[in-house]
């Protein structure tokens, strides 16, 4: 198993050095000249920084020549410069990773503690009531666009019921904490700034149940069929021979074995959260990679869009790698040796 | 021990299956779920086709004053320019359902067809392919689908294009799969010792056994399809503005906010549609993969 | 000389069972109908005894023993009566079978590997077992008596033992390790499905002479189910054969190993390879038990008999007492004289 994540810690560059490979052959692939997916139409009349791009990226030299040039920039952290902020890409990203961080983290502490809940109400009481309420609550979570639903329950719980604050990480009139996380909530705290950490929870909430909820039923569906099939399981009849009580035999033996291959789904779901934390922050103005991903799609700025999903790729396959890594821990049959 | 303790319960429901219930009696044993999504996702194929002789407003003409809240003459209200969403609901179907088949329909068939050849060839090709699948999948799919639709510039054809480099490399490690399971078992091995050819060996002998994950997978995945079709449009990838597209008609209700209806329409049109999908795919799950129960 | 010994023992205990099963019944429920698992059979096991339970599998020795414990799936109907130590068994609550389960009967299954649950430390699930039933015992002391235990069925560094994992045990010491915490709380009665049957011949017979160490040093009574009838040879003072839900013959184990009427046994018997090792073939019973919905009519085992007769296919032969020798067989008088 050892030998398992390792060669998963070699595959991971590699597979990361193929995404920077796709990605250098779609900035090359725009229609005509490729210098329009690094200078921005209107700069392309000013000859000095038309050169200076060319310089950079290489566009006299041939293919290979500039695939060096492109990888050994991406190596440095340049992602090039954006056409819409006219930044460098690395620069916007770094200044609102923070925030859907954030979020996610706490969309994820949403979905994890809710979908495990969920999985084992709904194995405990099979075919019940219970357990159709539940999975019909989590097969909805991922069947609605995240960009409606996002919609629909910010005009209920804002504007209707004002319950929650719209959408953005703090009032229109309140100043961000100083930075030392990038978490508003942490922040806030660090500062002593209690209004301000409550102020920060609160903006946080609706965007994160939203954004849990489209993922609650990959887990809530694997937790449940785990145990299902866990609960067969000769360990299961001895915990009950040796005289404990259903709780204790979900929640003390099905449970910690279920939740081994439920370790996998982190690195899985990973996919769905990405997805809808774009459309989330897109909805709630949430000023995050994913709205930055947006607006640069949205006006077509290669190096933005580009940028984002490189770095998403890197989160995505560093998620992937921990979760193995944490699956070969977590399970003591496997040896280290 | 615990098969023979379980073996009354289960073994015995096999031998009576091996009898083969008539058709009226499979039709009653199909789960209500499944029913209900079928039902649903009918209606939708239906709508798609013959929604222009419904004598609906013509969608993307002023029906009536803007902005008009659910009535008994405009059901779902209409939208900023006036414009009847329930019509423009019903049109979105002409839109969303033949992209998500033939976005499916292309990913499985390149998917299959390069699965096929990488389980069956195998060495330098099958490495050739499955690292093109792998780093492929090493993508966040919106990401992906996002940059090359924004490449190749905005349009419902190139976001359908988008989604199909999306898709195919999770058809093409199913089929894979299945065909390098498939290829061990005896009848093919003695068909290639009876001299069949490489296209006949794959084509008769094997291909034939491999569809039932990937039809499985594959029900499963239109809803996904329509999910992801519609972010693009909302995105503003996808449809452009004047068509009644439903991704890009909640993008026009996200910019008029406090009139919910402009987005509720074409939003429960997805809702009902991938739920519809879900359900038929789970119960063909249940019904063709043993493993599932 | 200790079997005739415990056989007295038994005898003498006969008054008060430990265990007294009258007429149980155990039914499958299913959408596709009800299919019967067990028909009816009787047992008792005293203090100290060693009952065997043979048959193939699917003869339902499993599925009597699950029913006794109460750990049968939802849809297992159970009738009859199964008094132990004169409490009701059939249709007990189950916070009553929870304070039995594993404190006054415990458990041994065949494969120890799977029975262990593969997460936990060896040492924490005995701790469990003795927590359950001594709500009180502290988690320092109740991991005192666990390396005590796994001493008491000498497996060797217990203390160091008892912080591995079951993977980290070889077979016969997982079977030892299953065996401690089976007599944690120092049970009457034991049950053991198959406890040899997974393990290497060799270990096989340390498991067995530990089974019986315990039951003479604590006067456990035991229950020892298995397929193998050389397992039962050696260890028990009577013996059950079970086929297809019923019980076929039941006696002390002398009587119905040198003596057997039903022909069923008398087929075990003779596939079982002789210890002088002279006799030649290994003989099987032709054909295979019956599924438990398409039972023949009358007798169950008429399909494989060689000596059958017409009434056989009609009228289910009765458990009937012959020379000591209980046997349900229509032709077991004859037979009986045949032989002897």
């Amino acid at each position: 198993m050892l030998r398992f994540v390792l060669r998963r810690l070699i595959a991971t560059p590699l597979l990361l050095l193929g995404v920077a490979t796709v990605a250098f052959f779609l900035s090359q692939m725009t229609k005509g000249d490729p210098l329009s997916a690094i200078v921005p139409e209107r700069q392309m009349n000013n000859p000095e920084i038309v050169a200076a791009a060319k310089e950079k990226w290489g566009l006299d030299k041939s293919l290979i020549e500039r695939y060096g040039l492109y990888i050994g920039n991406l190596v440095q952290g340049d992602l090039g410069v954006s056409f819409t902020t006219r930044r460098a890409v690395s620069a916007d990203l770094g200044e609102r990773l923070p925030a859907t961080l954030e979020l996610v983290m706490a969309a994820m502490l949403i979905a994890t503690v809710v979908g495990i809940t969920l999985g084992v109400l709904s194995a405990r009481y099979r075919d019940r009531s219970v357990d159709y309420i539940s999975r019909v609550f989590a097969l909805l979570g991922s069947s609605l666009p995240v960009f409606w639903s996002g919609l629909l329950l910010l005009f209920l719980f804002s504007v209707q019921l004002g319950w929650v604050p719209g959408p953005g990480r703090l009032d229109a009139r309140s100043v961000a904490p100083p930075s030392i996380t990038g978490f508003y909530t942490v922040d806030s705290l660090l500062n002593g700034n209690i209004p301000l950490f409550f102020e920060s929870l609160h903006h946080l909430l609706l965007p994160s149940i939203v954004l849990a909820w489209s993922v609650i039923g990959v887990i809530t569906r694997l937790v449940r069929s785990s145990l299902l099939e866990v609960m067969g399981q000769d360990y299961v009849r001895t915990a009950r021979a040796k005289g404990a009580g259903e709780g204790r035999v979900m929640l003390n033996h099905a449970l910690r074995n279920a939740l081994i291959p439920t370790l996998t789904i982190i690195g899985f779901s990973f996919a769905y959260l990405i997805t809808g934390a774009v459309l989330t922050e897109a909805v709630f103005s949430w000023p995050g990679v994913g709205s930055y991903a947006v607006s640069s799609a949205r006006s077509l700025d290669l190096p933005g869009i580009i940028g984002v999903t490189l770095v998403g790729s890197l989160a995505f396959l560093v998620a992937n790698l921990l979760t193995d890594i944490a699956y070969a821990f977590a399970n003591p049959r496997v040896k280290l040796q | 021990m615990t098969a023979s303790v379980s073996s009354p319960a289960v073994s015995l429901p096999a031998n009576v299956a091996r009898s083969g219930p008539s058709f009226g009696r499979r039709l009653r044993q199909v789960p209500l779920p499944v029913l209900i999504g079928g039902f649903v996702v009918l209606f939708w194929i239906i709508t798609a086709l013959t929604v222009s002789f419904w004598g609906l407003p013509d969608p993307i003409q002023i029906a009536g004053k803007r902005l008009q809240a659910p009535s008994l003459s405009h059901w779902l209200g209409t939208d900023a320019l006036g414009r009847d969403v329930l019509s423009r609901t019903l049109y979105g179907a002409v839109y969303s359902v033949p992209i998500a088949i033939g976005v499916v329909a292309v990913g499985v068939f390149i998917g299959a067809t390069l699965g096929a050849i990488a389980g069956y060839v195998g060495g330098v090709v099958d490495g050739i392919i499955m690292r093109l699948v792998d780093v492929t999948l090493a993508f966040p799919p919106i990401l992906l689908a996002m940059t090359i639709s924004a490449t190749l510039g905005p349009g419902l054809v190139n976001a359908a294009i988008a989604m199909i480099i999306v898709w195919w490399p999770i058809y093409a490690r199913l089929m894979r799969a299945q065909v390098l399971e498939v290829k061990e078992r005896e009848h093919v091995e003695a068909a290639i010792a009876g001299g069949a050819g490489h296209i006949r060996v794959l084509g008769i002998h094997i291909l034939p056994l491999c569809w039932t994950p990937i039809l499985i997978n594959a029900t499963m995945d239109f809803g996904q399809v329509v999910l992801l079709a519609a972010s693009l449009s909302f995105i503003g990838l996808g449809a452009s503005p004047p068509t009644p597209e439903w991704g890009s008609m909640i993008s026009e209700g996200a910019a008029r906010f406090y009139s919910w209806w402009v987005a509720f329409g074409p939003g429960m049109a997805i809702l009902t549609l991938v739920l519809g999908f879900s359900f038929l795919g789970d119960g063909l799950r249940d019904m063709l993969d043993p493993r599932s129960k | 000389m200790t079997r005739t010994e415990t056989v007295a023992s038994s005898i003498a205990t006969q008054t008060a069972p430990l265990l007294e099963v009258r007429d149980l019944k155990v039914t499958f429920n299913s959408p596709d109908g009800a299919a019967d698992a067990i028909c009816g059979i009787d047992l008792s096991v005293g203090a100290g005894e060693v009952l065997g339970i043979v048959g193939e599998s699917g003869s339902g020795k499993s599925v009597t023993m699950m029913a006794l414990m109460q750990l049968l799936p939802a849809s297992a109907q159970i009738t009859g009566s199964a008094r132990f130590r004169g409490q009701e068994l059939v249709g007990a609550t189950s916070s009553t079978m929870r304070q039995l389960r594993g404190a006054r009967i415990g458990m041994i299954f065949q494969d120890p590997l799977t029975a262990f649950n593969p997460v936990l430390t060896v040492g924490a699930q005995i701790v469990e077992a003795l927590r359950l039933h001594e709500k009180d015992l502290s988690k320092k002391a109740a991991w005192e008596r666990a390396v005590e235990l796994l001493a008491e069925v000498s497996i060797p560094q217990p203390d160091r033992r008892a912080t591995q994992y079951p993977h980290e045990f070889s077979g016969g010491m997982r079977q030892r390790a299953m065996i401690a915490m089976a007599i944690a709380n120092r049970p009457d009665l034991l049950i053991a499905d198959e406890p040899t049957t997974a393990l290497d011949v060799t270990v096989q017979a340390q498991i067995m002479d530990l089974l019986n160490r315990l039951r003479e040093e604590r006067n456990i009574g035991l229950i020892l189910i298995t397929h193998d009838l050389g397992v039962v040879a050696g260890a028990a003072d009577r013996i059950a054969v079970m086929y297809s839900g019923r019980i076929v013959e039941q006696g002390s184990v002398d009587e119905v190993f040198y003596n057997p009427r039903h022909p069923y046994t008398r087929g075990l018997l003779a596939a079982l390879p002789k210890i002088d090792g002279e006799a030649g073939p290994l003989v099987a019973i032709e054909g295979t038990p019956p599924s438990l919905r398409n039972r023949p009519a009358g007798c169950a085992f008429r399909p494989r008999c060689s000596v059958s007769v017409e009434r056989c296919s009609t009228i289910v032969p009765a458990l009937l007492s012959l020379n000591g020798v209980e046997t349900a067989c229509h032709r077991s008088e004859e037979l009986q004289r045949i032989s002897a």
